[in-house]
């Protein structure tokens, strides 16, 4: 792995991955390698990759295909939601266009219709996700993932092995841990980099099909920025955010840009874009693999779960492994189960850990840059 | 050494400069008009107006509002919620208190100690409670908002409008005037359905039982505005004349 490039030039790479790779996905359905897209961190990529399918994340976090959504949707929606039928509606996602099969989960009510509405333009595999992580829960989940398994042997008449299956697993914990292990060059205070540079790589990760190269280049990665900040390489000292709250990129970027524009740094993310995504490994020496595989999506502390323990037990290691200031909540307007959330999530937070939060709630339009620069500029000077 | 703080609004940009001693040596009010920066240049032709060509190192300058921006030569920009904290505690005292102000296009509740931020919430994107709506629903009562307090008090019922959105408001306000009803008890339902959201949003505050209640910005000087908003939150809210003042004399402070 080839990492002499400075780190500005790999940030770069990174946040021009999900165009990049739009060829890759070409070429792979030209080679017959079978295409799955998913939209969600509860989607077992181990079972696509088990099957030689590449796995792909779908487009969701632009505003533009939102218009086109809402001739079908109802404008009071989650912006994730309609942005993800309107890219599929208009075709403008090569990564759904050249999909095979779609996988989506039984997570809030509004992804849960969309995909009734998606049937009627793609395969569709829906798993139905309990909303409880109990043992009962883990039964009903362990049985979705096979039931996905066979889905997707039938659909592409291939066989997925056991020794594959673990096979995928052992690569994908890498990966996943190799980025869990990126973020913590964020425990240095001052920081090494921006926060916004680390998304840009925690999200362009996800449209690396080689899961493989992606550990060894994301060790790298983290090799290189602790050796610059050795030799003296890092920012000044800065009010340390932690992100939590729905899913972030694309448009909601802005919320990361109006932290670091107004003096403070993100030093983590406790949401799909981060933690949520590659936190949890599966136990690898597990003698039931597909019961190990349902555990660690289960585990997902993701606001659909009720209750929600993992999210807090998360939220409060993150707040000391990485020394923040403050908690930033980024909800999506109208995501009824964060929104909801917040309140306790509020209240850990500031009784229990004793630092100040902030929720804040958007959409994919950049018409609340004022009133969002506002309300964070002011979080960062309370700290 | 002189201390300015300007504060430029949604609606109007205050100014306020201080002494070496932090007294107020003077304050005044311009429209924001349609452009923030068209309103920078007008302060900074009324300063040199009042203040005659000060060299530049015989003051510091520190600007808030949603206009801040539009002062170049401050030498720092500072939000108003933090602004309208330090200036609460400048009029009204140290200590423990919420603070409310109701400003053209944001409302804020702040809880504050010693003039230092523990909290706010901010209305969502929404001029329900915001100085917006009193200005849409005063025009459409064809009164300037300054009138509705002394208005409303005269009210010999207690209208309620009901529409939270500004638009919808008005409609209902034509339609209630339609089938008759008087200006004051009209003025009286406006006055009220603000009342009514900013309690809402104050009810956020973790401490919403503080002692010390205030109110800032443009409502300052609607008493019986202020009785209502007491009503509502259970608490007595005080205000002062120079409260309009307090995003301006928080950022003077901090020049």
């Amino acid at each position: 792995m080839n990492l002499i490039s400075d780190l500005p030039e790999v940030f770069d790479t990174f946040a021009q991955q999900r165009k990049n790779s739009f060829l890759t996905v070409k070429e792979f359905k030209e080679r017959g390698i079978p295409i799955i897209g998913s939209y969600c961190s509860y989607f077992p990529k181990e079972i696509a990759m088990a099957a030689g399918a590449a796995p792909v994340s779908l487009c969701s976090t632009s505003g533009e295909t939102i218009p086109e959504a809402e001739k079908d949707l109802p404008r009071n929606l989650c912006p994730l939601i309609k942005s993800s039928y309107g890219f599929a509606k208009t075709q403008k996602c090569p990564y759904f266009y050249f999909s095979d099969l779609v996988v989506g989960e039984t997570t809030c009510d509004g992804k849960k219709k969309m995909y009734e509405m998606l049937s009627d333009l793609k395969d569709v595999h829906v798993m139905r996700l309990p909303n409880k992580q109990d043992e009962e829960a883990l039964d009903a989940w362990t049985n979705e993932i096979i039931r996905l398994k066979n889905a997707v042997e039938e659909r592409f008449g291939v066989t997925i092995t056991e020794e594959k299956l673990r096979e995928a697993v052992h690569i994908n914990n890498q990966a996943n841990a190799s980025l869990e292990s990126l973020c913590t060059v964020m425990e240095h205070d001052p920081c090494p980099i921006s926060g916004h540079d680390l998304f840009k790589v925690l999200n362009g990760s996800q449209f690396k099909f080689d899961r493989k190269a992606l550990a060894a280049e994301i060790t790298a990665l983290s090799q290189k920025i602790e050796a610059d900040y050795s030799s003296g390489r890092m920012l000044d000292k800065r009010p340390r955010i932690l992100i939590t709250g729905c899913p972030m990129g694309g448009a909601t970027e802005k919320v990361i840009e109006a932290v670091e524009q107004n003096g403070g740094i993100v030093v983590g993310f406790e949401n799909c874009s981060g933690e949520k995504n590659f936190g949890i490994q599966v136990d690898e020496k597990a003698a039931d693999i597909y019961r190990a595989l349902a555990r660690r999506y289960l585990d997902i502390g993701c606001s659909v779960m009720s209750p929600n323990p993992h999210r807090l037990d998360t939220l409060g290691r993150m707040i000391d492994q990485y020394h923040a200031d403050g908690v930033l909540e980024m909800d999506l307007q109208t995501c009824l189960t964060y929104e909801v959330e917040s309140a306790k999530i509020r209240r850990f937070v500031t009784k229990e850990k004793g630092i100040p939060y902030l929720q804040v709630e958007t959409d994919y339009s950049q018409s609340d840059i004022g009133q969002l620069n506002t309300r964070i500029a002011a979080f960062i000077e309370m700290i | 050494m002189r201390y300015i703080g300007i504060d430029i609004g949604s609606t109007s940009a205050k100014t306020v400069v201080m002494e070496e001693d932090r007294k107020i040596l003077c304050s005044f009010t311009v429209p924001t008009g349609w452009s923030s920066f068209d309103a920078g240049k007008r302060i900074e032709t009324e300063l040199q107006n009042r203040l005659g060509k000060l060299p530049r190192q015989d003051f510091r300058c520190v600007s808030t509002g949603y206009g801040r921006q539009a002062v170049s030569w401050a030498e720092r920009r500072v939000t108003e919620i933090t602004c309208h904290s330090r200036g609460a505690s400048f009029l009204f005292g140290d200590g423990l208190m919420n603070v409310i102000d109701i400003g053209g296009q944001d409302t804020k509740v702040i809880s504050v100690t010693a003039g230092k931020v523990d909290e706010f919430f901010m209305n969502e994107k929404c001029a329900a409670g915001t100085g917006k709506f009193l200005e849409v629903l005063s025009g459409r009562l064809n009164i300037p908002p300054e009138e509705l307090d002394l208005l409303a008090s005269h009210h010999t019922k207690e209208l309620v409008i009901s529409s939270m959105c500004t638009v919808f408001a008005e409609s209902e306000v034509v339609s209630l005037a339609g089938q008759g009803e008087s200006k004051e008890n009209l003025a009286f339902g406006v006055l009220h359905s603000v009342a009514e959201k900013v309690s809402t949003l104050y009810g956020r505050l973790a401490e919403t039982d503080r002692q010390k209640v205030v109110l800032t910005g443009g409502l300052c000087s609607y008493p019986f505005f202020q009785s209502l908003l007491s009503d509502k939150i259970g608490q007595k809210v005080v205000s002062a004349p120079m409260a309009r003042y307090a995003g301006a004399i928080g950022a003077a402070m901090m020049a």
